[in-house]
C-alpha cells in the first residue's frame, strides 16, 4: 500500500534496522585493536618483561579456549588444564625422544593430539552435566597426571623434562635469552588463534552455542544436534589449550608434570571470571590483570596473595557477575560484543 | 596365618579406617548438596578449620584430644550457620558455576588465613595414651588409633541412621530432599531445616578434620587437598543419601588402600578410575535420584 | 488413503507406580485443528512430552507421517517436523528475540553447522526471521533481550520458535495462558492463519478459544482417553459436562456454537 511512498513505513524502518544490526554484528570495531596495540607497546616499553609477556599472551590463549565452552556454551568443567598439559608434553617429548624441535611443525602435533584427545574425552563425558561432569572432567585430568607420574622414566615427573632446546623460528630467528623473539612469535599464534575463535563465536554455529547455554531443553526441542554440538567445541577448546600448553614449553625450554594439576584449570577459569566469560575479550583483560596482580602481589607474599584472590572471587561472584568487562560496560563506555543496539 | 589372609586383613582394616574418615567429613556435604542444590566447595575448609581448633585446644590451651574435637565440631557447626545465613542463602537461585567461584574463593581465603596463624608446616596432635600404640589381635597388631577411628564411624553412623529413618526430623529431610516444593507446601520449613542440616554438616566435617590429624597430618592446603576426596565420595555415593555416602565411603576408601599396598606406584590411579567407571553407568551415583 | 500425519498407538507411560498415560490412541490427519482439554493433572502435558519424544513411553507408538518415530530422539523429530511450545516459557533468555528466531531457522535449514560464516550473513534467514516477528507484531522488540520483554510478549517469541520450525505437526501447550487478553487474540489469530496442511494440537483450558478454534476435540480424564467428538457433540455430552466442563463451560460451549 505505502509502495510508491518515498518514506518507508515505521514498520520497515524497524525492519531495516534489526536486519542491519545482525548484519554488521561481526565487523571489527575499532576497540578491537586496543588489546593489541597494547600487547605491540608492550615489547617496546618492557623489553626486559619479555618472558614474562609471553607467559601472559600463553594464558590468554588458554582462557580463551576455556571461555569457548564455558562462557559461551555454557559447560563447566575442571579437568581443562588436561589438554594444556597434553600439549605441553607432545612438544617436550618430541625433543626429549624423538630429537625434534621444530617449533611450527610442533604446535600443530600438539593441536592435533590435544584435539584427538578432547574429542574422545568430549564424546563419552558430555552426555552429563552438573556435579556428575565437574567430577568425570576432574578425574580424567588427573589420571592423566598419574599416568605421567607412573611412568615418571618418560614423563620426568614432577621434576620434568629441562633442557628442552628450541630450534630456530623459521629456521632462521633464534630464540634469545630476553624472549623477544618468543614474545613477537606466541603473539603471532595468538593472533592467528584469535582470527579463527572470533570467526567461530559471530557464525551460527556459535549462536547454536549460545542457545545450548540459554536453553538447551529448548535447543533439543527445535531439532539442534545438541551433543554433536558440544564435542565440536569441546575439540576446538581443547586443540587451542593445547597449542597454548604447547608454546608454554616452548617458551620455558622446560615442562612438569604440574601442567596438569587442578591449580591450572583453577586458575584459568578465575582469570575468566574476572575478565568477563562469553566475550573473547574477557579472556584477555581476566588473564592480564591475574597475571600482573600475581606477579607483583605473590612476591610481597604469597599468603596475602592468595587470600585477595579468593576475597576477589568472592566479591566478583556477589558484586560483579559479568566480571571486569561487565563493570566496564556498567560504566557506559562503548565496548564490543554485546547486544545492545 | 596364610601371608595373603594377613594382607587381606589389613587392607580391610586400613582401608575401614580410612572409609570411616570420608564419610563422617563427606556425609554433611552430601545431605547438603542433595537438600539445596549447593555446591559447597568451601566444605574442606570447614574440615580444616576443625583440625586446627583441635591443634590450639591440645597443645595451646591443653585441652584433652577428646573434648576438643567435640568443642571443635560444636563451634565450626555454629559459625557456619553465619555462613549459611549471611552468605549462601544469596546464591541458592545461582548457576552452579557461581557457587562454585564463591565457595572456592572462600576455600582460598581459609588457606591463606590457616597459613598466616599456623605456618605451612604440617602439625600433629599430641593423643592419649589409650589412643597411641596397638591393639593386639593376635595375628597382628593394629594401631589403636586406627580401630577408635572405625569405633567412632560405625557409632556417627548408627546415629545418624537412627536419625534419619526413625525421627521426625529425619523424615522430614528426607521428604525435602525427594521434592523440595512438596515439602514447603506440606508445610516443613525448608529453611530452618537447611540452616540445621548445613550446621551438622559442617561440624561432622570438623570432627572428620580433627580425626584426619593423626593420619595424614594437617596443613593449610588440607582444604583443597581433600575436597576433591569428598566430591568423589559425594558424587559416586549420590547427592542427598546418607546410604550412598557410606557405600561410596566403603568402596572408595577400600580399594583406594587396596590399590596402594598392592601396586604402590599405580596405587593413587584406582579412586579415579572407579569414579569414572560408576558414574559413567551412574551418572548420579549410586543411590542418587534421577 | 492419507496417511495421518500423526498417530499415536496404545500409549502407555507412568510415573513409579503412578499411571499418566493408559492406553492413549490419538490420530492427527494433516490441517487437523484439534483440542485437547481435560481436568489439571489429566496428563495432557505428559502426553505432548511423549509425542515429542522428551519422555519414552512405557509401552505403545508413535507415529509421524506413517513412520514410527517411538525411539527417535526428540531432536530427530523435530527435524522431521514436530514442533511444541512449553506450557511454561521456554526461551532463550539472554539473546534478542530476532536471534532467537534466526537461530530456530539456523538449525532447521542447516545453517547453524556453519562455523566460518558470519550468522547474519545470510540475508534470508534474516528475512524469514522478521517475517515470522511481523506476524506476531514483535519487530519493533526485536532487538531486545528476551528476558527484558513483559511475560505475554515473551509468549509470543513462544510460540515464534514454534513457527519458525515450519512444522508440519505443531502441538501447543497452553498457548495464551498469562497472556492478557488484550494481546491472546493475536496468537490466536496467527494460529488460525497458520497453512490449513499443519496438523494442530492444541491443549487449552479457555474454552473460548476451544469452541472457537477446534474442529475435534480430545477429552482426557486421568491419562486416559475420555470420548471424542465435534464442539457440538462434545458440548452436548452429558458426562463431559459432568466430568469437566461444569455450568460456565456449557455457557461458553453454547456461546461458541453460536458464533460458529
Amino acid at each position: 500500500m505505502a509502495a510508491s511512498e518515498p518514506q518507508k513505513s515505521a514498520g520497515q524502518v524497524a525492519r531495516d534496522r534489526a536486519a542491519l544490526f545482525l548484519i554488521e554484528r561481526h565487523r571489527f570495531r575499532w576497540p578491537e585493536a586496543l588489546p593489541w596495540l597494547i600487547a605491540i607497546a608492550c615489547f617496546f616499553v618492557f623489553p626486559d618483561r619479555m618472558t614474562f609477556g609471553g607467559q601472559v599472551l600463553i594464558m590468554v590463549m588458554f582462557a580463551i579456549s576455556l571461555d569457548l565452552i564455558l562462557g559461551y556454551a555454557g559447560i563447566v568443567t575442571l579437568g581443562h588444564a588436561a589438554f594444556f598439559g597434553i600439549g605441553a608434553y607432545t612438544v617436550g617429548l618430541l625433543i626429549a625422544r624423538f630429537g625434534w624441535s621444530e617449533p611450527i611443525s610442533s604446535l600443530f602435533a600438539a593441536a592435533v593430539l590435544s584435539a584427538l584427545v578432547g574429542f574422545a574425552s568430549g564424546w563419552f563425558l558430555l552426555r552429563y552435566r552438573g556435579l556428575t561432569l565437574l567430577m568425570l572432567t576432574l578425574a580424567t585430568a588427573i589420571m592423566l597426571q598419574e599416568t605421567g607420574n607412573l611412568r615418571s622414566d618418560i614423563s620426568g615427573g614432577y621434576d620434568g623434562l629441562p633442557g628442552l632446546t628450541i630450534s630456530p623460528l623459521f629456521g632462521y630467528f633464534d630464540y634469545d635469552l630476553y624472549g623477544h623473539v618468543n614474545y613477537l612469535y606466541v603473539l603471532g599464534v595468538l593472533a592467528v588463534v584469535f582470527f579463527f575463535v572470533r570467526r567461530i563465536v559471530y557464525s551460527p554455529f556459535g549462536q547454536a552455542l549460545t542457545g545450548i547455554r540459554e536453553n538447551v531443553r529448548r535447543m533439543h526441542a527445535i531439532g539442534s544436534p545438541v551433543h554433536r554440538r558440544l564435542v565440536t567445541v569441546y575439540t576446538i577448546a581443547a586443540s587451542i589449550a593445547g597449542v597454548a600448553g604447547a608454546l608454554f614449553t616452548q617458551t620455558n625450554a622446560y615442562v612438569t608434570l604440574t601442567v596438569f594439576d587442578f591449580d591450572n584449570s583453577a586458575k584459568v577459569m578465575v582469570m575468566l571470571i574476572l575478565g568477563g566469560t562469553g566475550r573473547l575479550y574477557g579472556a584477555f583483560l581476566g588473564a592480564v590483570v591475574y597475571m600482573v596482580l600475581e606477579d607483583k602481589l605473590s612476591k610481597l607474599s604469597p599468603t596475602f596473595w592468595q587470600f585477595g584472590i579468593g576475597l576477589l572471587l568472592v566479591l566478583a561472584v556477589l558484586f560483579a557477575r559479568r566480571g571486569l568487562l561487565g563493570l566496564v560496560e556498567n560504566a557506559g563506555l562503548c565496548l564490543p560484543k554485546r547486544k545492545k543496539p | 596365618m596364610p601371608h595373603f589372609a594377613i594382607i587381606a586383613v589389613s587392607i580391610l582394616f586400613d582401608g575401614l579406617a580410612y572409609a570411616m574418615f570420608l564419610f563422617i567429613t563427606s556425609v554433611g556435604l552430601s545431605v547438603t548438596m542433595g537438600l539445596m542444590n549447593f555446591v559447597n566447595l568451601a566444605h574442606g575448609a570447614f574440615a580444616m578449620a576443625g583440625g586446627y581448633l583441635v591443634v590450639t585446644f591440645t597443645r595451646t590451651l591443653g585441652i584433652g584430644f577428646i573434648p576438643s574435637l567435640l568443642i571443635a565440631a560444636v563451634l565450626v557447626g555454629a559459625v557456619s550457620v553465619l555462613f549459611e545465613r549471611g552468605l549462601y542463602r544469596r546464591l541458592y537461585k545461582s548457576t552452579d558455576l557461581e557457587q562454585v567461584l564463591l565457595t572456592i574463593g572462600l576455600a582460598f581465603m581459609s588457606i591463606a588465613t590457616a597459613t598466616y596463624f599456623y605456618g605451612p608446616i604440617p602439625k600433629s596432635v599430641p593423643l592419649p595414651s589409650w589412643l597411641q600404640g596397638d591393639v593386639n589381635l593376635g595375628f597382628r597388631a593394629f594401631p589403636s588409633y586406627r580401630a577408635f577411628l572405625i569405633a567412632v564411624g560405625a557409632v556417627l553412623i548408627a546415629v545418624l541412621w537412627y536419625a534419619f529413618e526413625r525421627t521426625n526430623i529425619g523424615a522430614k529431610i528426607r521428604a525435602a530432599v525427594d521434592n523440595r516444593r512438596m515439602a514447603e507446601s506440606v508445610g516443613i520449613n525448608v529453611d530452618l531445616l537447611f540452616t540445621l542440616t548445613f550446621a551438622v554438616g559442617s561440624g561432622l566435617a570438623a570432627l572428620g578434620g580433627g580425626l584426619a590429624i593423626q593420619l595424614f597430618g594437617l596443613s593449610p592446603s588440607f582444604a583443597v587437598l581433600y575436597l576433591v576426596l569428598f566430591l568423589i565420595v559425594v558424587a559416586v555415593g549420590g547427592l542427598g543419601s546418607l546410604k550412598g555416602t557410606l557405600v561410596a565411603a566403603l568402596v572408595l576408601g577400600i580399594f583406594d588402600t587396596a590399590g596402594k599396598y598392592l601396586f604402590a606406584d599405580a596405587g593413587g590411579f584406582f579412586i579415579y578410575a572407579i569414579t569414572v567407571a560408576v558414574l559413567l553407568v551412574k551418572p548420579a551415583g549410586f543411590y542418587g535420584r534421577e | 488413503m492419507s496417511e495421518a500425519a500423526l498417530q499415536v498407538r496404545g500409549l502407555n507411560h507412568a510415573f513409579g507406580a503412578l499411571p499418566v498415560a493408559r492406553d492413549i490412541n490419538l490420530a492427527l490427519e494433516r490441517g487437523a485443528r484439534r483440542a485437547l482439554i481435560g481436568p489439571n493433572g489429566a496428563g495432557k502435558t505428559t502426553l505432548v512430552n511423549l509425542i515429542t519424544g522428551a519422555l519414552r513411553p512405557v509401552a505403545g507408538s508413535v507415529l509421524l507421517d506413517g513412520k514410527d518415530i517411538t525411539t527417535t530422539s526428540q531432536a530427530e523429530r523435530a527435524r522431521r517436523g514436530l514442533a511444541r511450545t512449553f506450557q511454561i516459557n521456554q526461551l532463550f533468555r539472554g539473546l534478542t528475540v530476532l536471534e532467537n528466531i534466526c537461530m530456530t531457522i539456523g538449525e532447521r535449514d542447516g545453517n547453524c553447522n556453519n562455523l566460518w560464516r558470519s550468522a547474519g550473513a545470510k540475508r534470508s534467514v534474516i528475512d524469514e526471521a522478521l517475517d515470522h516477528l511481523d506476524a506476531l507484531r514483535l519487530t519493533d522488540d526485536a532487538l531486545k533481550l528476551v528476558r527484558e520483554l513483559p511475560y505475554g510478549r515473551q509468549r509470543l517469541v513462544e510460540i515464534a520458535i514454534a513457527l519458525a520450525q515450519k512444522p508440519r505437526v505443531l502441538l501447543l501447550d497452553e498457548p495464551a495462558a498469562g497472556v492478557p487478553s488484550s494481546e491472546s487474540h493475536l496468537i490466536l489469530d496467527v494460529v488460525a492463519g497458520l497453512d490449513p496442511d499443519i496438523a494442530i494440537l492444541i491443549i487449552e483450558h479457555d474454552m473460548d478459544v476451544v469452541f472457537r478454534f477446534a474442529k475435534q476435540i480430545t477429552v482426557m480424564v486421568q491419562g486416559a482417553v475420555f470420548t471424542e467428538g465435534t464442539p457440538d457433540e462434545i458440548m452436548n455430552n452429558a458426562e463431559v459436562r459432568a466430568v469437566y466442563l461444569g455450568e460456565e463451560g456449557h455457557q461458553a460451549a453454547q456461546r461458541g456454537g453460536r458464533h460458529g
